[in-house]
Protein backbone atom coordinates (compact mmCIF):
# COMPACT_ATOMS: atom_id res chain seq x y z
CA UNK A 1 0.00 0.00 0.00
CA UNK A 2 1.54 3.10 -0.70
CA UNK A 3 2.30 5.89 2.10
CA UNK A 4 -0.81 7.93 0.73
CA UNK A 5 -3.24 5.19 1.10
CA UNK A 6 -1.99 4.21 4.36
CA UNK A 7 -2.01 7.30 5.67
CA UNK A 8 -6.11 8.15 3.98
CA UNK A 9 -7.27 5.29 5.49
CA UNK A 10 -6.11 5.61 8.91
CA UNK A 11 -7.90 9.40 9.22
CA UNK A 12 -11.13 7.75 7.10
CA UNK A 13 -11.05 4.72 9.73
CA UNK A 14 -9.76 6.35 13.08
CA UNK A 15 -11.40 9.73 12.73
CA UNK A 16 -14.22 9.83 10.26
CA UNK A 17 -15.46 6.24 10.85
CA UNK A 18 -15.83 5.35 6.99
CA UNK A 19 -14.06 3.52 4.45
CA UNK A 20 -16.13 6.20 1.76
CA UNK A 21 -12.84 7.68 -0.09
CA UNK A 22 -14.80 10.54 -0.73
CA UNK A 23 -15.06 11.26 2.68
CA UNK A 24 -11.42 13.13 2.82
CA UNK A 25 -9.41 15.12 0.27
CA UNK A 26 -5.49 14.69 0.31
CA UNK A 27 -5.16 18.07 0.69
CA UNK A 28 -8.15 19.28 3.35
CA UNK A 29 -6.51 20.59 6.45
CA UNK A 30 -7.47 18.41 9.66
CA UNK A 31 -7.70 21.36 11.82
CA UNK A 32 -9.33 23.58 9.75
CA UNK A 33 -12.05 21.36 8.59
CA UNK A 34 -12.32 20.31 12.29
CA UNK A 35 -11.49 16.58 11.35
CA UNK A 36 -8.30 16.41 13.74
CA UNK A 37 -8.16 18.05 16.89
CA UNK A 38 -4.86 19.23 19.06
CA UNK A 39 -4.76 15.25 20.58
CA UNK A 40 -5.78 13.85 17.50
CA UNK A 41 -2.73 14.88 15.81
CA UNK A 42 -0.46 13.47 18.99
CA UNK A 43 -2.51 10.38 17.68
CA UNK A 44 -1.44 11.16 14.50
CA UNK A 45 2.32 11.74 15.47
CA UNK A 46 2.34 8.27 17.69
CA UNK A 47 0.91 6.31 14.72
CA UNK A 48 3.78 7.67 11.85
CA UNK A 49 6.38 7.02 14.17
CA UNK A 50 5.01 3.47 15.03
CA UNK A 51 3.60 2.56 10.97
CA UNK A 52 7.20 4.11 9.28
CA UNK A 53 9.69 3.84 11.92
CA UNK A 54 10.63 7.60 12.12
CA UNK A 55 11.34 9.88 14.76
CA UNK A 56 9.12 12.92 15.06
CA UNK A 57 11.88 15.94 16.56
CA UNK A 58 10.02 18.94 18.58
CA UNK A 59 10.78 21.27 15.80
CA UNK A 60 8.72 19.08 13.09
CA UNK A 61 6.18 19.04 15.21
CA UNK A 62 4.02 22.19 13.24
CA UNK A 63 1.09 22.28 10.96
CA UNK A 64 2.91 22.48 7.27
CA UNK A 65 4.40 18.81 8.32
CA UNK A 66 1.35 17.29 9.70
CA UNK A 67 -1.99 18.91 8.66
CA UNK A 68 -3.21 17.02 5.55
CA UNK A 69 -2.48 13.96 4.41
CA UNK A 70 -0.31 15.13 1.53
CA UNK A 71 1.26 17.47 3.82
CA UNK A 72 2.33 14.08 6.14
CA UNK A 73 3.26 11.99 2.66
CA UNK A 74 5.87 15.10 1.90
CA UNK A 75 6.83 14.53 5.53
CA UNK A 76 7.14 10.95 5.54
CA UNK A 77 9.18 11.11 2.29
CA UNK A 78 11.63 13.98 4.04
CA UNK A 79 12.21 11.70 6.79
CA UNK A 80 12.78 8.36 5.32
CA UNK A 81 16.13 7.41 3.54
CA UNK B 1 -2.19 50.41 20.14
CA UNK B 2 -2.28 52.02 22.63
CA UNK B 3 -5.67 51.95 23.10
CA UNK B 4 -6.09 48.21 23.22
CA UNK B 5 -3.89 48.57 26.67
CA UNK B 6 -6.21 51.08 27.79
CA UNK B 7 -9.54 49.49 27.22
CA UNK B 8 -8.36 46.29 29.21
CA UNK B 9 -7.09 48.80 32.31
CA UNK B 10 -10.79 50.67 31.92
CA UNK B 11 -13.16 47.09 31.37
CA UNK B 12 -10.92 44.54 33.25
CA UNK B 13 -8.47 45.99 35.41
CA UNK B 14 -10.36 48.37 36.81
CA UNK B 15 -13.95 47.20 37.11
CA UNK B 16 -15.66 48.32 39.76
CA UNK B 17 -15.29 45.43 42.46
CA UNK B 18 -18.26 46.27 44.89
CA UNK B 19 -20.92 46.14 42.09
CA UNK B 20 -19.26 43.08 40.66
CA UNK B 21 -19.65 41.26 43.89
CA UNK B 22 -23.03 42.76 44.54
CA UNK B 23 -24.28 41.63 40.91
CA UNK B 24 -22.80 38.13 41.52
CA UNK B 25 -24.24 37.47 45.05
CA UNK B 26 -27.89 38.73 43.89
CA UNK B 27 -27.74 36.84 40.71
CA UNK B 28 -26.29 33.42 43.15
CA UNK B 29 -29.26 33.90 45.09
CA UNK B 30 -31.92 34.32 42.69
CA UNK B 31 -30.10 31.07 40.65
CA UNK B 32 -30.79 29.17 44.20
CA UNK B 33 -34.28 30.46 44.12
CA UNK B 34 -35.65 30.11 40.71
CA UNK B 35 -33.42 27.25 39.61
CA UNK B 36 -31.72 24.95 42.10
CA UNK B 37 -33.65 25.23 44.99
CA UNK B 38 -31.17 24.05 47.62
CA UNK B 39 -30.93 25.30 50.97
CA UNK B 40 -27.07 26.21 50.95
CA UNK B 41 -24.14 26.00 49.21
CA UNK B 42 -20.68 23.46 49.50
CA UNK B 43 -17.75 24.81 48.23
CA UNK B 44 -14.17 22.51 48.17
CA UNK B 45 -11.44 24.99 49.51
CA UNK B 46 -8.02 24.06 47.96
CA UNK B 47 -6.13 27.18 49.18
CA UNK B 48 -6.20 28.53 45.88
CA UNK B 49 -6.96 31.99 44.67
CA UNK B 50 -9.94 30.88 42.96
CA UNK B 51 -11.45 28.30 45.57
CA UNK B 52 -11.26 31.21 47.78
CA UNK B 53 -13.11 33.97 46.46
CA UNK B 54 -15.57 31.56 45.39
CA UNK B 55 -16.15 30.03 49.30
CA UNK B 56 -15.99 34.48 50.10
CA UNK B 57 -18.46 35.07 47.75
CA UNK B 58 -20.89 32.23 48.44
CA UNK B 59 -20.91 33.45 52.39
CA UNK B 60 -21.33 37.31 51.34
CA UNK B 61 -24.46 35.56 48.90
CA UNK B 62 -26.02 33.49 51.25
CA UNK B 63 -24.47 33.82 54.67
CA UNK B 64 -21.79 32.02 56.70
CA UNK B 65 -24.28 29.37 58.22
CA UNK B 66 -25.51 28.27 54.42
CA UNK B 67 -22.21 27.33 53.34
CA UNK B 68 -19.96 23.99 53.96
CA UNK B 69 -16.41 23.66 53.32
CA UNK B 70 -14.61 21.33 52.40
CA UNK B 71 -10.74 20.67 52.56
CA UNK B 72 -9.56 17.07 50.51
CA UNK B 73 -6.04 16.70 50.60
CA UNK B 74 -3.98 13.90 48.87
CA UNK B 75 -0.64 12.75 49.02
CA UNK B 76 0.86 15.20 46.36
CA UNK B 77 -1.06 18.45 47.61
CA UNK B 78 1.62 21.14 48.99
CA UNK B 79 1.43 21.75 52.37
CA UNK B 80 1.44 25.53 51.78
CA UNK B 81 -2.05 25.26 50.21
CA UNK B 82 -3.43 23.10 52.75
CA UNK B 83 -2.68 25.83 55.20
CA UNK B 84 -3.52 28.66 52.93
CA UNK B 85 -7.29 26.69 53.12
CA UNK B 86 -7.13 26.75 56.52
CA UNK B 87 -6.62 30.29 57.32
CA UNK B 88 -9.48 31.03 54.72
CA UNK B 89 -12.19 28.22 56.70
CA UNK B 90 -11.17 30.19 59.59
CA UNK B 91 -11.22 33.60 58.38
CA UNK B 92 -14.91 33.23 57.40
CA UNK B 93 -15.95 30.92 59.70
CA UNK B 94 -17.77 28.73 58.10
CA UNK B 95 -18.69 25.01 59.26
CA UNK B 96 -15.92 22.22 57.57
CA UNK B 97 -14.70 19.09 56.95
CA UNK B 98 -11.30 17.92 55.79
CA UNK B 99 -11.46 14.32 54.31
CA UNK B 100 -8.06 12.67 53.30
CA UNK B 101 -8.38 10.86 49.65
CA UNK B 102 -4.75 9.51 49.92
CA UNK B 103 -6.58 5.89 50.84
CA UNK B 104 -9.40 6.34 48.48
CA UNK B 105 -6.87 6.97 45.49
CA UNK B 106 -4.39 4.68 46.51
CA UNK B 107 -7.66 1.60 46.58
CA UNK B 108 -8.83 2.79 43.52
CA UNK B 109 -5.20 2.44 41.47
CA UNK B 110 -4.99 6.46 40.70
CA UNK B 111 -1.20 6.25 41.74
CA UNK B 112 -0.04 2.78 40.52
CA UNK B 113 -1.50 3.59 37.07
CA UNK B 114 0.24 7.23 37.35
CA UNK B 115 3.72 5.65 38.25
CA UNK B 116 3.26 2.65 35.52
CA UNK B 117 3.02 5.29 32.86
CA UNK B 118 5.66 6.86 34.12
CA UNK B 119 8.14 4.09 34.81
CA UNK B 120 7.65 3.22 31.01
CA UNK B 121 9.34 6.71 30.22
CA UNK B 122 11.96 6.98 32.76
CA UNK B 123 12.76 3.00 34.25
CA UNK B 124 14.74 4.20 37.06
CA UNK B 125 11.80 6.37 38.79
CA UNK B 126 10.43 5.13 41.81
CA UNK B 127 10.51 5.76 45.44
CA UNK B 128 11.31 9.58 46.69
CA UNK B 129 11.11 10.53 42.88
CA UNK B 130 8.88 13.67 42.09
CA UNK B 131 7.38 14.24 38.80
CA UNK B 132 5.30 16.69 36.84
CA UNK B 133 4.22 17.51 33.30
CA UNK B 134 5.27 20.45 31.18
CA UNK B 135 3.23 21.07 27.99
CA UNK B 136 5.27 22.67 24.83
CA UNK B 137 4.64 24.13 21.68
CA UNK B 138 1.73 26.93 21.86
CA UNK B 139 4.08 29.53 21.85
CA UNK B 140 6.21 27.92 18.98
CA UNK B 141 3.20 27.34 16.38
CA UNK B 142 3.97 23.69 16.96
CA UNK B 143 1.19 21.11 18.19
CA UNK B 144 0.92 21.39 21.92
CA UNK B 145 2.46 17.76 23.16
CA UNK B 146 3.96 17.30 26.66
CA UNK B 147 7.07 16.76 28.47
CA UNK B 148 7.50 14.28 31.46
CA UNK B 149 10.02 16.48 34.14
CA UNK B 150 11.06 13.88 36.84
CA UNK B 151 13.23 14.76 39.74
CA UNK B 152 15.17 11.73 41.43
CA UNK B 153 16.06 11.79 45.37
CA UNK B 154 19.17 13.65 44.44
CA UNK B 155 17.18 16.64 43.73
CA UNK B 156 18.45 16.51 40.07
CA UNK B 157 15.81 17.11 37.25
CA UNK B 158 15.25 15.46 34.08
CA UNK B 159 13.10 15.97 30.64
CA UNK B 160 11.63 13.69 28.49
CA UNK B 161 8.52 13.86 25.41
CA UNK B 162 5.59 11.87 26.64
CA UNK B 163 4.41 9.57 24.25
CA UNK B 164 0.95 9.68 23.91
CA UNK B 165 -0.38 6.79 25.48
CA UNK B 166 1.60 7.44 28.41
CA UNK B 167 0.15 10.89 28.63
CA UNK B 168 -3.05 10.11 28.55
CA UNK B 169 -2.63 6.98 31.13
CA UNK B 170 -0.83 9.45 33.38
CA UNK B 171 -3.65 12.19 33.18
CA UNK B 172 -6.59 9.89 33.14
CA UNK B 173 -4.87 8.94 36.44
CA UNK B 174 -4.99 12.06 38.38
CA UNK B 175 -8.07 12.67 36.70
CA UNK B 176 -9.61 10.37 39.94
CA UNK B 177 -8.18 13.01 42.33
CA UNK B 178 -10.91 15.51 41.21
CA UNK B 179 -13.45 12.92 40.24
CA UNK B 180 -13.12 11.47 44.20
CA UNK B 181 -13.40 14.92 45.35
CA UNK B 182 -16.04 15.81 43.64
CA UNK B 183 -18.07 12.45 44.69
CA UNK B 184 -17.41 13.70 48.05
CA UNK B 185 -18.76 17.35 47.40
CA UNK B 186 -21.86 16.19 46.33
CA UNK B 187 -21.69 13.48 48.91
CA UNK B 188 -22.43 16.47 51.54
CA UNK B 189 -24.35 18.71 49.00
CA UNK B 190 -27.16 15.78 48.92
CA UNK B 191 -26.68 15.20 52.65
CA UNK B 192 -27.23 18.76 53.40
CA UNK B 193 -29.39 19.32 50.43
CA UNK B 194 -27.21 22.26 49.15
CA UNK B 195 -26.00 23.43 45.56
CA UNK B 196 -22.04 22.45 45.07
CA UNK B 197 -20.44 25.75 43.50
CA UNK B 198 -17.71 25.19 40.47
CA UNK B 199 -14.37 28.07 41.10
CA UNK B 200 -13.50 28.00 37.87
CA UNK B 201 -11.77 31.50 36.43
CA UNK B 202 -13.08 32.75 32.61
CA UNK B 203 -9.41 31.92 31.43
CA UNK B 204 -9.90 28.09 32.90
CA UNK B 205 -13.61 27.37 31.83
CA UNK B 206 -12.78 29.42 28.38
CA UNK B 207 -9.79 27.01 27.83
CA UNK B 208 -11.43 23.62 29.05
CA UNK B 209 -8.83 23.71 32.02
CA UNK B 210 -11.21 21.10 34.35
CA UNK B 211 -11.88 17.53 34.23
CA UNK B 212 -15.01 16.71 33.07
CA UNK B 213 -17.25 15.22 36.09
CA UNK B 214 -14.62 16.04 38.27
CA UNK B 215 -13.82 20.03 38.97
CA UNK B 216 -15.96 20.89 36.08
CA UNK B 217 -19.15 19.34 37.20
CA UNK B 218 -21.20 22.03 39.91
CA UNK B 219 -24.49 23.22 40.16
CA UNK B 220 -23.28 27.12 39.80
CA UNK B 221 -20.07 28.54 39.24
CA UNK B 222 -19.77 31.98 40.33
CA UNK B 223 -16.51 33.42 39.09
CA UNK B 224 -16.31 31.49 35.51
CA UNK B 225 -17.04 34.75 33.56
CA UNK B 226 -13.92 37.13 35.42
CA UNK B 227 -10.51 37.33 34.35
CA UNK B 228 -8.20 35.70 36.76
CA UNK B 229 -6.93 39.06 37.26
CA UNK B 230 -10.31 39.93 37.92
CA UNK B 231 -10.37 37.03 40.68
CA UNK B 232 -6.74 38.80 42.64
CA UNK B 233 -8.52 41.74 42.76
CA UNK B 234 -11.70 40.67 44.16
CA UNK B 235 -9.87 38.28 46.49
CA UNK B 236 -8.06 42.18 48.18
CA UNK B 237 -11.25 43.69 47.59
CA UNK B 238 -12.63 41.10 50.17
CA UNK B 239 -10.54 41.37 52.36
CA UNK B 240 -9.06 37.74 52.13
CA UNK B 241 -5.96 36.54 53.73
CA UNK B 242 -2.70 38.43 52.42
CA UNK B 243 -1.15 34.60 51.91
CA UNK B 244 -3.97 33.35 49.72
CA UNK B 245 -3.90 37.19 47.61
CA UNK B 246 -0.07 37.10 46.98
CA UNK B 247 -0.26 32.84 45.92
CA UNK B 248 0.90 31.68 42.75
CA UNK B 249 -1.51 29.46 41.19
CA UNK B 250 -0.14 26.20 40.91
CA UNK B 251 -2.31 22.89 39.47
CA UNK B 252 -1.72 21.42 43.04
CA UNK B 253 -1.78 17.61 41.64
CA UNK B 254 1.82 16.82 40.70
CA UNK B 255 4.48 16.32 43.37
CA UNK B 256 6.62 18.52 41.50
CA UNK B 257 5.47 22.24 42.06
CA UNK B 258 3.69 22.91 39.00
CA UNK B 259 2.57 26.72 37.54
CA UNK B 260 -0.78 26.22 35.92
CA UNK B 261 1.51 27.99 32.57
CA UNK B 262 3.34 25.22 32.67
CA UNK B 263 1.10 22.55 32.32
CA UNK B 264 -1.46 24.31 30.19
CA UNK B 265 -1.61 27.89 29.26
CA UNK B 266 1.22 29.03 26.79
CA UNK B 267 1.58 32.12 28.67
CA UNK B 268 1.85 33.18 32.42
CA UNK B 269 -2.56 34.23 33.48
CA UNK B 270 -1.34 38.14 33.91
CA UNK B 271 -0.71 37.61 29.89
CA UNK B 272 -3.14 35.12 29.39
CA UNK B 273 -5.84 36.94 30.53
CA UNK B 274 -4.71 39.69 28.42
CA UNK B 275 -4.70 37.13 25.27
CA UNK B 276 -8.05 35.94 26.03
CA UNK B 277 -9.67 39.54 26.12
CA UNK B 278 -7.94 40.45 23.01
CA UNK B 279 -9.32 37.30 20.93
CA UNK B 280 -12.86 38.22 22.54
CA UNK B 281 -13.03 41.37 21.23
CA UNK B 282 -11.27 40.87 17.87
CA UNK B 283 -8.22 42.23 18.38
CA UNK B 284 -5.07 41.32 15.92
CA UNK B 285 -2.00 40.07 16.37
CA UNK B 286 -0.08 42.78 15.82
CA UNK B 287 -2.36 44.54 18.79
CA UNK B 288 -1.92 41.60 21.09
CA UNK B 289 1.87 41.77 20.51
CA UNK B 290 2.14 44.84 21.05
CA UNK B 291 0.35 44.82 24.26
CA UNK B 292 2.14 41.90 25.48
CA UNK B 293 5.58 42.73 24.18
CA UNK B 294 6.05 39.65 21.97
CA UNK B 295 6.71 39.15 18.55
CA UNK B 296 3.71 39.44 16.04
CA UNK B 297 4.40 35.42 15.12
CA UNK B 298 3.89 34.90 18.64
CA UNK B 299 0.79 36.79 19.64
CA UNK B 300 -0.61 35.01 16.10
CA UNK B 301 0.41 31.41 17.52
CA UNK B 302 -0.95 32.76 21.46
CA UNK B 303 -4.30 33.67 19.59
CA UNK B 304 -4.63 30.36 17.53
CA UNK B 305 -3.59 28.11 20.63
CA UNK B 306 -6.95 29.86 22.15
CA UNK B 307 -8.62 28.35 19.41
CA UNK B 308 -7.26 25.43 19.19
CA UNK B 309 -8.38 24.36 23.26
CA UNK B 310 -11.79 26.02 22.60
CA UNK B 311 -12.46 23.13 19.89
CA UNK B 312 -10.23 20.38 21.80
CA UNK B 313 -12.16 20.95 24.74
CA UNK B 314 -15.64 21.82 24.08
CA UNK B 315 -16.66 18.72 24.70
CA UNK B 316 -15.85 19.21 27.67
CA UNK B 317 -18.49 21.82 28.34
CA UNK B 318 -21.47 19.56 26.31
CA UNK B 319 -24.24 17.91 27.61
CA UNK B 320 -24.19 14.20 26.21
CA UNK B 321 -25.58 14.34 22.73
CA UNK B 322 -29.15 12.62 22.00
CA UNK B 323 -30.00 11.40 18.76
CA UNK B 324 -33.62 13.54 18.85
CA UNK B 325 -34.16 16.40 21.21
CA UNK B 326 -36.52 16.33 23.85
CA UNK B 327 -38.68 19.35 24.22
CA UNK B 328 -40.77 18.46 27.17
CA UNK B 329 -37.31 18.51 29.22
CA UNK B 330 -36.03 21.50 27.54
CA UNK B 331 -32.82 19.10 26.29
Amino acid sequence: MSTEAIIRNYILENYLFTDDQSALNSTDSFLDKDILDSTGILEVIYFLEDEFGIKVEDTEMVPENLDSVNNIVSFIAKKRP
Amino acid sequence: MQALAERYEAEIVNFDRDKEVERICETMREIMRTKLRRRGVVVAVSGGIDSSVSAALAVKAFGAKKAFFIQLPEVDSAQETQSRGSQLIEHLGVDHTTHNIAATLEAIGCYQARDEAIVKTFPEYGDGWKNKIVIKGGLDGQVNHFMLVVQDPQGQQHEKRLDLREYLQIVAATNYKQRIRKTIEYYHADRLNYAVVGTPNRLEYDQGFFVKNGDGSADLKPIAHLYKTQVYALAKHLGLPASICNATPTTDTYSLPQGQDEFYFALPYQEMDKALWARNVGASAGELAAMLGITEEQAKFVLQDIDNKRKTTHYLHAKPYLIESMPELGL
